[in-house]
C-alpha cells in the first residue's frame, strides 16, 4: 500500500503534460467542436485526451487508496499531522480541478454539472445569489463561465505541485510511516540502520515495479475502454434549454454527492437546525454544509482518533469499524449514482450517518474502550517476526 | 517609552495613518481583480428582451432563452384555466404567488400567477425549483401542467408545485405586454 504516493506524483506530471498539450488545441470560443477537433484531427489527439480524462480517474483511485491506507495504518497520527493536513488540502484542490476540467468539453453533463455545483453556492443564505452570479459571470452558466473555469483549471495543478512539494517535505522530516506503526529508533546510527532500508535500490525498485503494473492497467483502459467511466450525455453539445434526464457527477465525487442529497426537508436534523437558525439554514444549504463537513471531519482525524496505537493491525475493534467505513464509502458512491428517490434517499442518510459517526463518535471512544494488541517494540522486531533471521553459522 | 499622553503619540498617529492608507490601497487594488468576474456589460445589456407572441396558438407553449434560462410562455386553453382556478390553497405546498409582477404577499391563486385578467397568458422561468432542471410541458405530469423528469416534481396548469421534491412554484419573471403582440421580459 506504500506505492500510491509515486503513482500520484507520476499522474500529476502526466496530467500537466497532457493538459498543456491539449490546451494548445482547445478553443474556449467553440469548446465542443474543438474537443471533437482534438479527437479526430489532431495527430494522436484522441490518445492525449483519453489519457488526460482517464488520468483524472487514475488520480482519484490512487488518492483514495492513499487516504484509506493512511486511515487504516494511522499514518495521520503524531508526528505526521502536518503531512495529513497538507494532503487533505491537495485532495480538495484535486476535486476543484477535476470539476473545472469536466466542464471544458462543454457537453450536456459538463453544462448541467456546472449548473448544479455552482448552484451549491447559491444556497448560502443572503449572499448566495450574488456569489453565484459572480462565479458564473452572468445569470447562468455561459461561455464567460467556461473561460474562467479554463483559466483556473490551468492554474490549480500548479498549486497542487506546490502543495505536493510541501507534503513530501513534511514527511521527509518525520520519515515514512510503516505498517507496524512504530517509529524508527534514532538512538544511534546502528539502530537506525536496523530499522530502515536504503532508498536505493529498495524503495526505488518497489515504486517502479508498482508503477509499471498500474500503468499496464491504465494503458488497457485508455486503449480499450476509454469511455467506460464517462457519460454518453457528454457527447451531446451543451444545451441550456434541455436537461439530461439524470444528472450524475463523475464517479469520484459520488460519495459526497450522496451526502449532499441525503438531507431533505423531512429529516429531523434539518428541521431542528432550520428552527434553531430561524429558517436561515434550509435543507439545500444543510446538504452543502454536510458535504463540506464530511471532508472536514476527515481532515480532523489526527485529533479525533484518541488511540495510542497507530496501526490498525493491532486494533481488532478498530479494524471492524474501518472496513465498515470503507464499505460505507463504496455504498455512498453507489447511492450517489442512483436517482434521488426512495429507497436510495433513506439509505443515503444511513450511509451519511455512519460516515460522521465513524469520525465523530467511534474513533474518539474507541481509543478509550478498545484493548489493542501489543504492537512490536521496534521495526526490527516486527521484521524478524515475519522473516525469522537465519541462525548464525 | 513615551506613549503616555492619552491622545496618543505622533508615532501612533503615523502608524495608524500608514496602516489605514495601506489597507484602503490594498482593497482598491484588489477590487478590480474581484469585480472583473461579475457579469460584463454585454451580459448586462441582455437584461431585458422583447418577444413577439402573435404566433402562439391557444394551448401551445413558446420557450425562449432569457438570461441563459428557458422561459415558458404558454397560452392556456379555457379548460386549463378552469382547472387551475378550481384549486384551493389547501392543495398547494407553496401558497405564495412567486410572481415578480405582483406584491410579495399575494397568495398563489391562479389570478395572481397570470399576466392578463382572463388568465390566458402564463409566463414562467422554466427551471425546476428543486435542482434546476428544465421541466417538460404540454400537459405533462399528474396535474396536466409541467413535469420535471429529474426527480419527479409535478406542476399544475398554473405552474404551481403539487407533488414531488420541489419546494416552490415555478417563478414568474418580470414581464409585461408592450403591445398586442409583443411581450417584454425584464
Amino acid at each position: 500500500m506504500w506505492i500510491w504516493g509515486i503513482v500520484l506524483v507520476f499522474t500529476l506530471v502526466m496530467q500537466i503534460v497532457t493538459g498543456v498539450i491539449l490546451a494548445m488545441h482547445y478553443n474556449v470560443g467553440d469548446p465542443f467542436a474543438s474537443v471533437e477537433h482534438i479527437m479526430r484531427n489532431v495527430n494522436g489527439g484522441w490518445a492525449l485526451r483519453y489519457m488526460h480524462a482517464n488520468g483524472a480517474s487514475l488520480f482519484f483511485i490512487a488518492v483514495y487508496m492513499h487516504i484509506f491506507r493512511g486511515l487504516y495504518y494511522g499514518s495521520y497520527k503524531s508526528p505526521r499531522e502536518v503531512t495529513w493536513i497538507i494532503g487533505m488540502l491537495i485532495y480538495v484542490a484535486m476535486m476543484a480541478t477535476g470539476f473545472l476540467g469536466y466542464v471544458l468539453p462543454w457537453g450536456q453533463m459538463s453544462f448541467w454539472g456546472a449548473t448544479v455545483i455552482t448552484g451549491l453556492f447559491g444556497a448560502i443564505p443572503g449572499v448566495g445569489e450574488s456569489i453565484q452570479t459572480w462565479l458564473l459571470g452572468g445569470p447562468s452558466v455561459s461561455l464567460a463561465t467556461l473561460n474562467r473555469f479554463f483559466s483556473l483549471h490551468y492554474l490549480l495543478p500548479f498549486v497542487i505541485v506546490g502543495l505536493v512539494a510541501l507534503h513530501i517535505w513534511a514527511f521527509h522530516t518525520t520519515g515514512n510511516s510503516n505498517p507496524a506503526g512504530v517509529e524508527v529508533r534514532r538512538g544511534s546510527k546502528e539502530e537506525v540502520e536496523k530499522d530502515t532500508l536504503p532508498f536505493w535500490p529498495y524503495f526505488v525498485m518497489k515504486d517502479l515495479f508498482a508503477l509499471a503494473v498500474i500503468l499496464i492497467v491504465f494503458a488497457v483502459v485508455v486503449g480499450f475502454l476509454p469511455t467506460y467511466l464517462g457519460h454518453p450525455d457528454n457527447y451531446i453539445p451543451a444545451n441550456p434549454l434541455v436537461t439530461p434526464a439524470h444528472i450524475v457527477p463523475e464517479w469520484y465525487y459520488l460519495p459526497f454527492y450522496a451526502i449532499l442529497r441525503a438531507f431533505t426537508d423531512d429529516v429531523w436534523a434539518v428541521q431542528l437546525v432550520s428552527i434553531l437558525t430561524g429558517g436561515i439554514v434550509t435543507a439545500k444549504f444543510f446538504g452543502v454544509l454536510a458535504m463540506f463537513a464530511a471532508i472536514f471531519v476527515m481532515a480532523l482525524v489526527p485529533w479525533l482518533d484518541t488511540s495510542k496505537v497507530k496501526s490498525g493491525r493491532y486494533r481488532p475493534a478498530f479494524r471492524f469499524f474501518f472496513w465498515l467505513l470503507a464499505a460505507d464509502f463504496m455504498f455512498l458512491m453507489w447511492l450517489g449514482a442512483m436517482p434521488a428517490e426512495e429507497p436510495y434517499a433513506s439509505l443515503s442518510l444511513l450511509g451519511t450517518a455512519y460516515w460522521f459517526g465513524y469520525f465523530l463518535i467511534i474513533l474518539p471512544l474507541l481509543g478509550v474502550f478498545e484493548r489493542p494488541k501489543a504492537p512490536p517494540e521496534t521495526i526490527e522486531e516486527d521484521f524478524d517476526s515475519h522473516y525469522p533471521p537465519k541462525p548464525a553459522e | 517609552m513615551s506613549h503616555t499622553e492619552d491622545t496618543g503619540s505622533r508615532r501612533d498617529f503615523l502608524y495608524f495613518a500608514t496602516g489605514s492608507t495601506a489597507a484602503v490601497a490594498t482593497v482598491a487594488a484588489v477590487w478590480p481583480l474581484v469585480n472583473q468576474m461579475n457579469p460584463s456589460a454585454d451580459v448586462q445589456a441582455l437584461a431585458s428582451i422583447d418577444v413577439p407572441i402573435d404566433g402562439v396558438e391557444m394551448g401551445t407553449q413558446l420557450t425562449v432563452k432569457y438570461l441563459g434560462k428557458p422561459v415558458f410562455i404558454r397560452r392556456r386553453t379555457q379548460a386549463e384555466i378552469d382547472d387551475a382556478r378550481s384549486v384551493t390553497m389547501d392543495d398547494l405546498p407553496d401558497t405564495t404567488s412567486q410572481n415578480n409582477n405582483v406584491a410579495q404577499d399575494k397568495d398563489a391563486s391562479d389570478q395572481n400567477r397570470t399576466l392578463d385578467e382572463a388568465g390566458e397568458w402564463l409566463v414562467m422561468v422554466g427551471v425546476c425549483t428543486h435542482l434546476g432542471c428544465v421541466p417538460l410541458g404540454d400537459g405533462a405530469g399528474d396535474f396536466g401542467g409541467w413535469f420535471c423528469p429529474c426527480h419527479g416534481s409535478h406542476y399544475d396548469t398554473a405552474g404551481r408545485i403539487r407533488k414531488g421534491p420541489a419546494p416552490l412554484n415555478l417563478l414568474v419573471p418580470v414581464a409585461k405586454f408592450t403591445s398586442e403582440t409583443v411581450l417584454k421580459l425584464g
